[in-house]
């Protein structure tokens, strides 16, 4: 199991519970989507696994090993973290941008060498950005920074891939080009959890579709078998009707309103 | 290696040829003459015995005077530089300078409170230096009992220790003897190396040189500090410890600087800019160059505080008036 999350839930200080005995597992190489309103725990979800909140109670294995036994450096080459978009201040390139992801490999106070500039070299082939390297970071269009930050995750070695609402900030073109990519690496092996607020990217990408509200998991599984008109009329208040085209090949969600 | 950094190679090898053009021509300079080949032979004389050509009065004016003085202004310049080109970094802000925790006004407070006191002019240093200390270590300390944001905690302890050294500060300037004290006070305040000598050039290189090295090793990783802190984290970085040993270094290298100079304004915030748009902003490209920068920028400002008028001019009133418009210019053509 690439990430098992047992009886996970977290409360923040003033004693709000965001996250109520949360389990689930996610085997190697599954395209997993996490759907849910604003403000439901999908970030705290993230940040749990991430241990960037470290107060939760319950277990997460990361590759079999319990994360709280695994120091921050191999945490990190088992685990990385795509960012809904990069708040840059300063101007790096893009090689440089990718090679941030390799810091923890280096000893100590060693720059990067050689070793770190080929993971560099292959994360960027592995996306086919080669072309963006001697390219400024903050010049490139925001679907070509999102790539880059997928290559970033991916020099940093690690195959679980948590991705915190990755086309948000995309337009149409753009969201459908890194949705491709991000599944084509997950038929390449890396296992990859998104968090989304579009349902029809569960349906056309996502091997699998996990579903939170009031802190609670309410639905686990294959999109076409969970997700119906019920489900998002529980996550989000609205009436939709899901329809199946192409034979069933394809789902798309149309809100109610607009049939009568 | 990246193209970029093959590019910039040259430039830092330019820059420091540029160094070392300005101190031979700052050594030449000043009310007493002293000729290239005297200059020369003098310094030559250091490592090879060779026959004087030479009075002992230029010998001692040289070696005695303007070289010690020639080497703080470099060494205070490129420290400034570097810390504010840290600082900068790690607090993810480019507008931030090496007093952003209050360096410069612990610093000024220890001077203020020596001179008060009628301290001598190397207790006047130390005092600074140790002043300024204890103001960025009470900052890092009340920052730590903090919850939350370590970035916004550090700055806004900052900001309140500060303003506590600064009213310290006030009150010595009111109850200062207006004739001879509080002038003395706001010389000191408005930064000059006319008291840079041998003595204090013998130890100066220390706590610098303790502040630099971690820097300089550090720089990769200063690079990864201007991202989110919690995607800083996620690649397996402590960014706590490394901010605090970043931190520490940079208020030494501070602290060292204004001891001996006064309050020099701009240096820090300027010159780091200066290099940024020479090299880029790469801390492993970016931290020598704006050493190299901030070095050539403080030793021409001095030259001029020297020689311009028949008074020493403090350099805090210099570096403002060069610095800022400089700045302004800059911030006119980028928008371009």
């Amino acid at each position: 199991m690439s990430i098992e999350v047992r009886n996970v839930s977290f409360a923040y200080l003033r004693g709000k519970t965001v996250l109520d005995d949360i389990s689930f597992q996610i085997p190697d190489g599954e395209f997993v989507c996490l759907l849910g309103p604003n403000g439901v725990g999908k970030s705290t979800l993230f940040k749990c696994i991430l241990r960037l909140l470290t107060s939760y109670s319950g277990e997460i294995f990361v590759d079999g090993a319990d994360s709280v036994s695994l120091s921050a450096k191999e945490l990190s080459r088992r685990v990385a973290y795509i960012p809904q978009s990069a708040a840059a201040i300063f101007n790096y390139t893009v090689r440089d941008t990718v090679l941030m992801g390799t810091t923890a490999m280096t000893n100590g106070l060693r720059s990067p060498g050689k070793k770190e500039e080929a993971f560099v070299d292959q994360a960027l082939k592995l996306l086919d950005i080669e072309y963006l390297k001697d390219r400024m970071f903050t010049r490139i269009s925001g679907g070509e920074r999102q790539l880059v930050l997928i290559a970033r995750a991916l020099a940093q070695q690690a195959r679980i891939l948590l991705m915190d609402e990755p086309t948000a900030n995309l337009d149409y073109g753009n969201q459908l080009r890194v949705l491709e990519q991000i599944k084509t690496l997950s038929a390449s092996g890396y296992t990859i959890l998104e968090s989304t607020h579009n349902p029809e990217q569960a349906f056309w990408y996502a091997d699998r579709v996990l579903a939170v509200h009031g802190g609670k998991l309410i639905a686990d599984g294959k999109p076409e078998k969970v997700m119906d008109a019920a489900l998002l009329k529980t996550l989000y208040q609205i009436d939709v009707s899901i329809e199946a085209l192409h034979d069933g090949k394809a789902h798309v969600c149309l809100p109610k309103k607009l049939l009568q | 290696m990246s193209l970029n950094r093959k590019k910039n190679i040259p430039v830092l090898l330019f820059m420091f040829l540029l160094l070392l053009i300005t101190a031979v021509f700052s050594l030449l300079i000043g009310r007493f003459d002293i000729s290239i080949k005297e200059c020369f032979g003098i310094l030559w004389s250091k490592l090879f015995p060779i026959e004087p050509y030479w009075t002992k009065v230029q010998h001692n004016m040289l070696v005695l005077v303007r070289l010690p003085r020639i080497i703080i202004a470099i060494l205070v310049g490129a420290s400034l530089s570097v810390a504010g080109t840290s600082y900068q970094c790690i607090f993810r802000n480019p507008m931030c300078a090496p007093d952003i925790l209050g360096a410069s006004t612990g610093a000024a407070f220890g001077a203020s409170l020596a001179i008060l006191l009628g301290k001598s002019n190397m207790t006047i240093t130390m005092w600074a230096f140790l002043s300024s200390l204890a103001c960025v270590l009470l900052v890092l300390l009340v920052s730590r009992f903090c919850r939350g944001n370590q970035i916004l905690n550090l700055i806004l302890a900052g900001i309140m220790v500060g303003s506590i050294f600064s009213a310290g500060n006030s009150y010595i300037k009111m109850i200062a003897d207006p004739n001879n004290v509080l002038p003395a006070i706001t010389y000191w305040l408005m930064g000059s190396l006319s008291g840079a000598d041998t003595k204090k050039m013998n130890y100066i290189w220390i706590p610098l040189l303790i502040g630099m090295v971690p820097i300089f090793l550090l720089r990769w990783k200063i690079n990864v500090l201007t991202l989110d802190d919690e995607e800083a984290k996620t690649m397996g970085i402590n960014t706590r410890v490394t901010r605090t040993i970043v931190i520490l270094a940079a208020t030494l290298l501070t602290a060292a600087s204004v001891s001996v100079s006064g309050i020099i304004g701009w240096v820090g915030l300027v010159m780091p800019h200066i290099a940024r748009k020479f090299v880029g902003d790469d801390c492993r490209i970016l931290i020598p160059a704006s050493a190299l920068i901030g070095g050539i920028f403080l030793l021409l400002v001095d030259d001029l505080a020297r020689n311009l008028y028949t008074i020493e001019l403090p350099l805090g009133i210099l570096t403002s008036l060069i610095g800022a418009p400089f700045f302004l210019y800059l911030m006119l053509r980028r928008r371009e």
